[in-house]
C-alpha cells in the first residue's frame, strides 16, 4: 500500500471511529436516565477511548499526507475542512478531560462527521503549492487558525446543548423556530453530502458551452443534473437534461444547481424525519438533555471562547498579517477572507464584552456561541466558494 | 458632589460605592445589596458620578461598554456589506468613471446602488474611518474611566476590612478558630504562591493582581496599532510604488533615491508532473497547469555618494538576488516584491526595405521599440526616417495616428523611405497587420522580417516604517489578552475577632472553581471555618442575583 493510500485509509478509520463514538456517547447520555452515574462513566470511558483512537488515526492521516505532499495538508478546501473536523474533535477531547461531559460528544462528533464528509466532496488529490503558498507561514498561519476555530466551535456545541435544554418547545416562539432552523441546516449539509455522493458514484457528467460575464465563450462540466443553465448555454454532450432555467451571466448556475439539489435532498430528508417521528428534530433531542447542567454548558461555552479567541487573534490576524506582508507586500488589503476574519474577531470581542454585563450569560451567550460558529462556517464556505478573492480555492 | 467620609475616617472620592480602605458600603443602594458589586472594587468612576457638562456627557457616552459593543457591531456589519461585491481596488477598471461603469455593467442595478452608496470604497469612506476612530476613543475613555480608580483602590487597599464587607463577599465563612489559625493560614497561602500581608488581627492574601490590568494592556496595544496605521499618512513613513522592469533594463527605483535595479531575466516555471512532482500528477491533470515559481533575477545598484540624483552612470554593485514570491529583496528599509509580469513583450522589430515589384532588398533595419532611432542608413545611401512612432497604436483621430499607452503592444511606424531611385522619399504607415500608403502607391515598402521579445517583470516597491509600531501594538495586545484571560486575581481576607472567631471571605475576578480549591487546601491545613458560595446558594433558592 502506498503512503497516499495509507493516509486516506486512516481518514476512513477516523471517520468510522467518530461514527461509532457518537452512538456510544449517546448510550452514555441515555444510560444516565436511570440516575446511575456509574453507567455514564462506563459508557463515557468507552466512548472517549474510541474518540481518541479516531483522533489518532485522524492525526495519522494528517501527518502521512504531509509526508507525501511535502507541505502541511492545509492548502485547499478538502485539506482545510478535514483539518477543521479534526481540530473540532481535538478541542472536544480537551474539554472532555476538563469537564467529563458525554452529551458534548454526542453533539460535537456528528458535526465533525458532517464537516469531514463535506470536505470529501471537494477534490482530494494531493496538489502542488502555488508560489504564494510556498512558505512555512502556510503551516503556522493556517494551523493556528484551524485549531482556534475547532475550539471556538466547541463553544457553539455547548451553546446548542444549552438551547436544546432550555428552549420551551411546547410553545410557539422565535427561539423554537431558530433552534429548529439550526438543526434543519445541519440536515441540509447532509443533503449536500448525499446528493454529491450519489451523483459521484453514478459518474454523472454533463458538459455545456456558455458565454461568461466578460462575454467570452467558456465551457462547464456539471456533476449533477443541471437544474439551472449557464448564460446562453448549449449542451456539449448528448442526452443531457435540458436546464429548467437559464441564469444571468453573473450567477454561477452550476453552483446554484448544486445548492438546489442539496436543498431538495436535505428538505426531503427533513420532512421524512418529521413525518416518521411526528416530532421536530429539537423535540427528538430534548429528552437527551434532561440531565445536562446548564451552568456547566455556559461555562464550557465561555471557556472555549477564552481559549479560542487569543489563538484566533494570533492565527487569523497576527500571523496572517505577517504572511500577507511577505507575500503580497501589504499586511492588510481588505480581501473578503481578511474582512471575514476581522468580522469573526470583532464578533467574539463583542461576545467577551457583552458577558461582562449582567443578563448576557446563559441563554444569550448560548445563542452568541452558535452565531459565532455560523460566521466561521460562512467564512469557510460562502467566502471561499461564492465571494471571489485572493483566498478562493477549490 | 462632595467627597464621602466613611465611618472608618477615610475620605473617599465622590461617587464611591465601597470605602476604598475598609470596604463599608457607602450608598444606600449598595447597603441593600446582599452581595457587594466587586467588579471595579466599588470605586468611584467618573462616568457614574458626573453627568452635567457636555464633557461629562461625551465622557459617559464613550466610557460605556454598551456603546463600545454597539460600535463593534456597526463596524462588523459595515465590513460585511463591503464584501457583498468586490471593492474598487479588485475591479478590473481604473478611473472613477470606468469603475462606476463597471459596477453598473457587471452587477446591474444592484451594482449601481452599491456604487452610489459608496460601498465600493467602504473601508476608506469617511464614515467607516469615523466609526473606527470612535471605537478608538471608546477604547481610551472606557479604559481610563475604570483603570485609574481601580489602580488607586487596589494600591491602597487595607488588610483589615469591615465585617459588612466580608459578609457580602461571594465566598464567606465564619466560625471558631485557634490561636495559630492565622499563622498557619499564612504559611499555607504563601506555599500556594499568594502574597500575604498581616495587620493586627487580619490577613490579606492576594495573587495575580496583574491580571486585572489585562484589559487595559490589550486596549493600549490596540491603540498603538491604530496609531501606527494612522502614521502612514505622514510622508516618508510609507512607500507603495510599482516598477515595471524589462529584461536587460536598469531603472531607478521609484521613491528609493540612489538605488537602481537591473532585470537580468524573468521566468515562470510550472509543475510538470514528473520526477519530484509525480505525486501531484493527478491534480495537474485535473486543473491543467499549476505555477511553481515566478522569479526575476535582479541586480541592485547604488549611486556613488555625491552624484546627481537620477544619474545612471558609475553605479556601484550592491547585490544580485533571485527575487521570488515570498522572498522579497530587502535593502535600506525597502522591500521589493515579485507581484506581476508580462511575457513576450516586443523588444525589436526587423524590417527589410524591398522593391514591391522585384522584391529586391536594399537592406534590413532593426527598430528598438523602446528607444527607436530617428534615421536608419541602408545600402547604397538608402535611408529610412522614422517620422512618427506609436507604441500602442489605437487608430486615427483627425487623420493623426494615436497611441493608447507607451507600451509596445501594437507598434505603428510612420516612415519616410528614400532610395537612389526615389530620392524624394515615399511615406508609409506600418502596423503589424498592414501597411498604409497615404500619398499614393509606393515603389518600396518595409517588409517585416522578425521580432525579438522579452519578459517584463512587475515589481512592487514598499517601505513601511510603521511596521515596528504595528508589531509592538499587536504584541502588547496579545500580552494583555493572555494576562487578562489566562490569569486571575484571587484574594482572601481573614480576620480573628476578639472572641477568637474567624471571619473569612474570598473573591476572584473569574474561575471561582479554582479559588475554592485553593481555599479548601488552606482550610484543611489551618482548620478554617466552613465557607459557602453565597451566590450559588442564592441561585439554588431562586433569589435574584445581587
Amino acid at each position: 500500500m502506498t503512503l497516499t493510500a495509507i493516509s486516506s485509509n486512516l481518514l476512513y478509520t477516523a471517520f468510522i471511529a467518530y461514527l461509532i463514538a457518537t452512538f456510544v456517547f449517546g448510550g452514555a447520555v441515555k444510560g444516565n436516565k436511570k440516575g446511575t452515574f456509574d453507567s455514564e462513566q462506563r459508557w463515557g470511558k468507552a466512548a472517549i477511548a474510541i474518540t481518541i483512537f479516531g483522533f489518532l488515526a485522524n492525526l495519522g492521516y494528517f501527518f502521512t499526507r504531509w509526508t507525501v505532499s511535502g507541505h502541511a495538508p492545509l492548502s485547499n478546501m478538502f485539506e482545510f475542512t478535514t483539518a477543521f473536523g479534526m481540530t473540532l474533535v481535538g478541542g472536544f477531547i480537551l474539554i472532555y478531560f476538563l469537564y467529563k461531559t458525554a452529551v458534548l460528544g454526542m453533539v460535537v462528533l456528528p458535526v465533525a462527521l458532517l464537516i469531514i464528509a463535506y470536505a470529501s466532496m471537494f477534490p482530494k488529490e494531493i496538489s502542488p503549492l502555488i508560489p504564494a503558498l510556498q512558505t512555512n507561514w502556510l503551516t503556522i498561519h493556517v494551523s493556528t487558525v484551524v485549531i482556534a476555530e475547532g475550539i471556538l466551535a466547541i463553544s457553539a456545541a455547548a451553546g446548542l446543548i444549552y438551547l436544546l435544554k432550555v428552549v420551551d418547545l411546547t410553545k410557539k416562539s422565535k427561539q423554537r423556530f431558530w433552534l429548529e432552523t439550526i438543526l434543519y441546516t445541519l440536515v441540509l449539509v447532509l443533503g449536500f453530502i448525499i446528493s454529491s455522493s450519489y451523483f459521484a458514484l453514478t459518474n454523472y457528467e454533463a458538459n455545456f458551452q456558455y458565454v461568461n460575464k466578460d462575454g467570452q465563450e467558456a465551457s462547464v462540466t456539471y456533476n449533477m443534473p443541471p437544474v439551472f443553465g449557464m448564460n446562453e448555454s448549449v449542451p456539449a454532450t448528448e442526452e443531457t437534461l435540458t436546464p429548467f432555467m437559464e441564469t444571468p451571466p453573473l450567477i454561477d448556475a452550476r453552483k446554484l444547481t448544486t445548492i438546489t439539489w442539496s436543498l431538495l435532498v436535505g428538505t426531503v430528508l427533513y420532512v421524512l424525519i418529521r413525518v416518521v417521528t411526528r416530532r421536530w428534530i429539537s423535540q427528538l433531542l430534548q429528552p437527551m438533555m434532561r440531565n445536562v447542567s446548564t451552568q456547566l454548558m455556559d461555562e464550557i461555552n465561555y471557556r472555549a471562547v477564552i481559549i479560542g479567541f487569543p489563538l484566533f487573534t494570533l492565527g487569523a490576524l497576527v500571523f496572517a498579517m505577517i504572511w500577507a506582508q511577505i507575500t503580497w507586500s501589504r499586511f492588510w488589503g481588505w480581501d473578503p477572507k481578511e474582512v471575514w476574519a476581522l468580522i469573526t474577531w470583532l464578533f467574539y470581542a463583542a461576545y467577551l464584552h457583552l458577558r461582562l454585563g449582567k443578563g448576557w450569560q446563559g441563554e444569550k451567550s448560548a445563542w452568541l456561541g452558535v452565531i459565532g460558529f455560523a460566521i466561521i462556517m460562512f467564512n469557510l464556505i460562502v467566502v471561499n466558494l461564492i465571494i471571489a478573492g485572493l483566498h478562493s480555492y477549490a | 458632589m462632595e467627597k464621602t467620609q466613611c465611618k472608618c475616617g477615610y475620605v473617599n472620592p465622590p461617587g464611591t460605592n465601597l470605602c476604598e480602605t475598609c470596604g463599608r458600603s457607602l450608598t444606600e443602594k449598595e447597603q441593600n445589596k446582599l452581595l457587594a458589586d466587586m467588579r471595579y472594587e466599588g470605586v468611584a468612576r467618573r462616568s457614574q458620578t458626573y453627568n452635567k457638562s457636555i464633557i461629562d456627557k461625551v465622557w459617559n457616552f464613550f466610557s460605556s461598554v454598551k456603546v463600545g459593543v454597539g460600535l463593534i457591531v456597526v463596524i462588523l456589519i459595515a465590513a460585511a456589506i463591503g464584501t457583498i461585491l468586490p471593492q474598487h481596488m479588485y475591479v478590473p477598471a481604473t478611473g472613477e468613471t470606468a469603475i462606476k461603469a463597471y459596477y453598473s455593467d457587471v452587477y446591474g442595478s444592484i451594482g449601481r446602488v452599491y456604487h452610489f452608496l459608496g460601498f465600493h470604497d467602504m473601508y476608506s469612506s469617511v464614515w467607516f474611518i469615523v466609526l473606527v476612530g470612535m471605537l478608538a476613543i471608546s477604547l481610551i475613555i472606557a479604559s481610563l474611566d475604570r483603570f485609574v480608580p481601580l489602580y488607586r483602590s487596589l494600591k491602597s487597599q487595607r488588610v483589615l476590612r469591615h465585617p459588612s464587607f466580608m459578609n457580602k463577599q461571594r465566598i464567606y465563612g465564619q466560625g471558631p478558630g485557634a490561636d495559630d489559625t492565622l499563622h498557619k493560614a499564612e504559611a499555607k497561602l504563601k506555599e500556594l504562591k499568594y502574597k500575604v500581608r498581616m495587620d493586627k488581627n487580619g490577613l490579606l492574601a492576594e495573587k495575580g493582581r496583574f491580571s486585572r490590568w489585562g484589559p487595559y494592556v490589550n486596549h493600549i496595544g490596540l491603540i498603538i496599532f491604530l496609531s501606527g496605521v494612522m502614521l502612514r499618512m505622514i510622508p516618508g513613513f510609507y512607500v507603495d510604488e510599482t516598477l515595471w522592469l524589462r529584461e536587460g533594463e536598469t531603472r531607478a527605483i521609484p521613491e528609493a533615491p540612489g538605488y537602481s535595479l537591473e532585470n537580468l531575466k524573468f521566468k515562470v516555471e510550472t509543475y510538470n508532473g514528473e520526477g519530484e512532482d509525480a505525486r501531484f500528477s493527478e491534480a495537474i491533470d485535473r486543473v491543467g497547469t499549476v505555477v511553481k515559481n515566478y522569479q526575476t533575477d535582479v541586480v541592485l545598484y547604488q549611486q556613488p555618494e555625491g552624484s546627481l540624483p537620477g544619474a545612471t552612470e558609475n553605479l556601484e554593485f550592491v547585490k544580485e538576488y533571485p527575487l521570488r514570491v515570498n522572498q522579497p529583496l530587502k535593502f535600506d528599509g525597502y522591500a521589493m516584491y515579485q507581484m506581476d509580469y508580462k511575457l513576450d513583450e516586443l523588444k525589436t522589430m526587423t524590417f527589410a526595405l524591398t522593391d514591391q515589384q522585384t522584391e529586391e532588398s536594399l537592406g534590413e533595419l532593426t527598430i528598438d521599440l523602446i528607444n527607436p532611432d530617428e534615421r536608419y542608413e541602408l545600402k547604397n545611401g538608402s535611408t529610412v526616417e522614422l517620422l512618427g512612432y506609436y507604441p500602442n497604436f489605437s487608430g486615427f483621430e483627425n487623420g493623426e495616428p494615436q497611441t493608447a499607452s507607451p507600451l509596445p503592444d501594437n507598434p505603428g511606424f510612420l516612415v519616410e523611405m528614400t532610395t537612389p531611385t526615389t530620392p524624394k522619399g515615399e511615406t508609409s504607415f506600418i502596423t503589424i497587420q498592414n501597411t498604409i500608403e497615404p500619398f499614393g502607391d509606393n515603389q518600396y515598402k518595409l517588409t517585416f522580417q522578425s521580432a525579438e521579445t522579452r519578459n517584463v517583470s512587475g515589481l512592487t516597491v514598499r517601505k513601511d516604517r510603521t511596521l515596528p509600531i504595528l508589531g509592538l501594538g499587536g504584541f502588547i495586545f496579545m500580552i494583555g489578552v493572555a494576562q487578562g484571560m489566562y490569569f486571575n486575581h484571587r484574594r482572601f481576607w481573614l480576620q480573628q475577632t476578639d472572641n477568637g472567631d474567624i471571619l473569612l471571605a474570598g473573591h476572584t475576578n473569574k474561575n471561582w472553581y479554582s479559588l475554592k480549591k485553593d481555599l479548601d487546601q488552606v482550610s484543611e491545613y489551618a482548620l478554617l471555618p466552613a465557607f459557602t458560595d453565597q451566590q450559588e446558594d442564592m441561585e439554588k433558592e431562586g433569589k435574584p442575583q445581587s
